[in-house]
Formats: C-alpha cells, structure tokens, sequence
C-alpha cells in the first residue's frame, strides 16, 4: 500500500494522529519500534489535568482546556469504533497542599496562571480542610486545603492506547512494529524513510516518535529538542471505590489500584525506580489520606517524559520540507482529543491553523544576545 | 485434592478458616494450609464474585488473596502460618480503613 501519511512513533500521540487522519479518510502508515522501546505512552499517571497548565504560554492553558472539554465526545467516538470504554471520567481534581506555605503559594500560582493575557477562565476554587473533606472524607489532619477545578478529570490510560491501535486497525491503518526509522529524505514533493527493515514513501509525514524526535526532526528541517524528564509512580494493591476524584499526585483507577506519583526529575535516561524519591512521595500520599498506610503497593515503575526545553508542546510544518510535521509533547493523554480531533485535521488539510504558530520549535532559536 | 509427603517430625498448627477449626503443619504457608485442608477457593472476585483458590503459589497472580487476623487482601501464599491465625475468604475488594 502506498500511504498518503506516515507516521513515526506508535505511542500515543502518533496513535491519535494516525486515528485522526484516518477518520478523514487517509491511508496511514504507522512506524514504530519494537516492545522494548521507551514508552511513556504505557507509563503515565492518566490525568487528563487542566488547572496547572500553561504559566509562561497562555495558549497552552487555552489548548489543554480545550483538549479536556472534547474528551468526553472522544471517549464516546472510542467506545462506538472499538467497544472498549476507556473510562473517561470528569468529576473535577484537586491539587491538595500540606502547609500553610503550599496552600498560598499553590493559590498564588493559580491566580497569576489565569491573570496572564489572553489565559482563558477554568474554573476553580480555594478550599479548607473542610471543603476538601466535604468531598474527599478521607483526607487526613495534615491538609490544610486544596484547589479545586470541575476541569480535571482522568482515564485509563492503558486502556486508551488499546483503544487508539483497535481503532486504528479497523480503519485500516497499516501498524508496522519493529521499524526504526534511521533516515528521511524529501525528494519530488514526497519523502523516502528508510531503516533496516526496508523503506517506505508518502507524500506527508508526521514525526510522532516521542524522545526519538529530536533525531529525526534534523532530518526534515524541524526543530524537536526534546530530552527525557524521569517520573516514578507507585500502585497498590486493589481496594474498593473511595477515592472519586484524582489529585495531582493521587488518584485510584477504575480498577482499584491506588497510583501514587508522579515525581519530575532531571534523570535522563535512566529509569531505575530509586528509593528516596519513592519514599517522598508515598510519605505524602499517606499524610493526605492516613488509610493508605495499611495498603501493600503491589507496583513501582519509572518512565521518561517527553520535555521541551519551555516543557511546552512543539507542533510545527517544515519550511524547507513541506509536509513534514512535527508533533511532540509530554501530557499526551490530555491532549489526545486535541490532537486526534483538532490537529490531525489541520495535519490533513496540509496547514497547521495560525492560533499554533507559538508552539513551533523556532521559538527556541532566539538570537543570541551579541 | 492433595496428599502430603511423609513429614512426621513438622509440629502441627491450629487455625481457623471462615470460623471453622483446623489443622496444618509448621513450615506450610497459608495457601498450602488451606490446599492441604482440601479448601480450593478462598475468595470473591471484586468484579463479578468469581470464586478463585490459590493458583501460582509464588506471589505472582494474586488469586490466593484472603482476609488474616482482620487484614484484608493478604496473598496467603506468601504468609507463613502461625498456631491461631484467623483465615477468612476475601470476599470482593478490600476496604481501604483508616488505621
Ligand atoms: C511517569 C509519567 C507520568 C505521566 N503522567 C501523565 C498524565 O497524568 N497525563 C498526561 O497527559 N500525560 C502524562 N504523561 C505523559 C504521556 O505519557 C506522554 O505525553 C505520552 O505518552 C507521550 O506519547 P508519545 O507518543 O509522544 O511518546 P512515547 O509513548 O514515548 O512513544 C513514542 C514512540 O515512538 C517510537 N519511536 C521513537 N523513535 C523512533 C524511530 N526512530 N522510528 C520509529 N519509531 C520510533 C517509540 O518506540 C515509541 O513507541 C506522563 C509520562 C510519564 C513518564
Ligand atoms: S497463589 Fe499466586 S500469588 Fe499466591
């Protein structure tokens, strides 16, 4: 088969493109490696998380707002295609804080974040103790409140990724595993991509390959410096419903497990889960709720993020490549329904529209300072 | 179900399961107590109430989940047996309680 696009990276960003693209009627060829490839796309925490996003580039708050507000109907499209309810909840999340400090800080944040120009309004509110327990009366004596937006929510992530490649099968998208992609040529309009199992061409390509972007974009003159950003994440054991809404750092999944997390470090590729870190975090998880003490984690694991140098998203055309795209970012469940419903047609109608121009990757070509 | 080996020497523990009072031998784990009992199932599914028994043995699958001495979700293949240990079936999920 000739396809019209070829994707690289079979994680979930290149899975939603290819899901998008594929709804609009293009033939799609997925490339991606093997099962022991980097994945932060069977790793993540699951949030699909709005309140802390976007401080320095409002329009990442508007994208991540917008993204969380067309889940549901993108949940819905998954569950009709494929029959596999990716759990898609939006009761609302809350950032819990544990002292006095956090608490203003936390609040501060939040207040600058929405007072930039042009942020768009998510609504939240400021919580005590007593407002938090209101909602979650398990909380323990040590939270002294919380921030609270009816935008966050949560999915199954896994659950997800099943979802995107039952989807993308039944709508022909032609998935190739094994297939590192070691060079892109553009030649006659199109591109020639070669790797060890052969070569493919397609008039368009979307670079979807995670931390393997910042290899690749070179190649088609785009800019992806991305580097890995370790986060480490606890589960314990199976237990009866009791948490309903997801933190920031905690939330129990659909199926019991409560997930502890999620902590940011410079590791680079290094994704040995390490004790102290672990440690932190379970310690203030069982300060927030005390019941979680008495639970056997049965789970730890480490992954790497997909970080920007700003550690926001970089979406971007090639100039000398034409139809060469870049698509990369490190909350990938998030924006799943942006990009498969938002920017997968942009990708399709060969221009990504004006409102994304901030997220191109020039922007980290600032001139020098003389 | 099963027979034990010649063992004449292990000294015998006294238990209960689900009220119930018996016996196994010092060394067994509480999943080989409950086998060699001839009890097969020892808890509910939390999905749909399944009845499951112990099955790996080596602390992989988590079928052998039970309720010991008041804490719930307990792999009993992984626990030693004591002399009056309270064994009860896991029936459905444990509850998470505040300690
Ligand atoms: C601990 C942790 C917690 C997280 N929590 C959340 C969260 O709560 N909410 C949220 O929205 N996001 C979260 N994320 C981020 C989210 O998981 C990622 O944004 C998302 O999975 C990235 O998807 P991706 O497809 O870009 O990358 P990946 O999943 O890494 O996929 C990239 C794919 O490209 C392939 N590839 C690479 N190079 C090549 C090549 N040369 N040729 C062919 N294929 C190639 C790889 O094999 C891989 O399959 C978290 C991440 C981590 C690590
Ligand atoms: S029997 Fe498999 S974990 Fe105990």
């Amino acid at each position: 088969m000739e396809a019209d696009v070829t994707v690289i990276g079979g994680g979930l960003v290149g899975s939603c493109m290819a899901y998008g693209l594929a709804r609009l009627g293009a033939r799609v060829l997925v490339l991606d490696e093997g099962d022991v490839a980097r994945r932060a796309s069977r790793a993540n925490f699951a949030l699909v998380w709005v309140q802390s996003k976007g401080m320095g580039m409002p329009q990442y708050s508007a994208w991540s707002h917008g993204s969380s507000e067309r889940w549901a109907d993108f949940a819905a499209l998954l569950a009709e295609e494929t029959g596999i309810d990716v759990v898609h909840q939006r009761p609302g999340g809350f950032a819990l804080c544990l002292s006095d400090d956090e608490m203003e800080a936390r609040t501060r944040f939040i207040q600058r974040l929405q007072a930039q120009p042009g942020a768009p309004r998510i609504p939240y509110e400021v919580l005590d103790h007593a407002g938090v327990k209101r909602m979650l009366p398990d909380i323990g004596p040590d939270v002294v409140g919380a921030i609270y937006s009816p935008a966050d929510g949560h999915v199954n992530s896994l659950k997800l990724f099943r979802a995107l490649h039952v989807a993308n099968g039944k709508r022909g998208v032609a998935y190739r595993p094994e297939c590192v992609v070691d060079a892109i040529e553009s030649r006659d309009g199109g591109f020639r991509i070669r790797g060890n199992w052969g070569e493919a061409r397609s008039a368009r390509i979307v670079l979807a390959a995670g931390l393997g972007n910042a290899r690749l974009a070179p190649m088609v003159g785009l800019d992806a410096p991305v580097i890995p950003s370790k986060g480490q994440v606890l589960i314990t054991e199976k237990v009866a419903p009791f948490l309903h809404y997801p933190m920031g750092t905690i939330r129990q999944t659909d199926e019991g497990g409560v997930m502890m997390g999620d902590s940011q470090e410079d590791a680079g590729f290094d994704t040995v889960v390490t004790n102290p870190v672990i440690s932190v975090m379970a310690e203030r998880a069982m300060r927030s709720f005390p019941l979680l003490r008495d639970l056997n984690v049965v789970r730890t694991w480490s992954a790497s993020r997909v970080m920007s140098p700003d550690g926001f998203p970089i979406y971007a055309q090639s100039r000398t490549a034409p139809g060469a795209f870049v698509v990369t970012c490190h909350s990938g469940v998030t924006l799943a329904a942006a990009h498969a419903l938002t920017l997968a047609p942009q990708v399709q109608a060969g221009a990504l529209a004006d409102e994304l121009s901030c997220f191109s990757g020039a922007r980290f070509h600032v001139p020098q300072a003389a | 179900m099963f027979r034990r080996l010649p063992d004449h020497n292990a000294e015998t523990i006294r238990f209960t399961f689900d009220g119930a009072p018996l016996a196994a031998r010092r060394g067994d784990t509480v999943a080989a107590a409950l086998l060699a009992n001839g009890i097969a199932t020892c808890r509910a599914t939390p999905a749909k109430g399944t009845a499951r028994g112990p099955y790996c043995l080596m602390g992989v699958c988590f079928e052998c989940l039970v309720t010991i001495d008041g804490t719930g979700n307990r792999q009993g293949c992984l626990v030693a047996l004591e002399e009056g240990m309270r064994i009860e079936t896991q029936a459905g999920a444990r509850r998470a309680v505040a300690p």
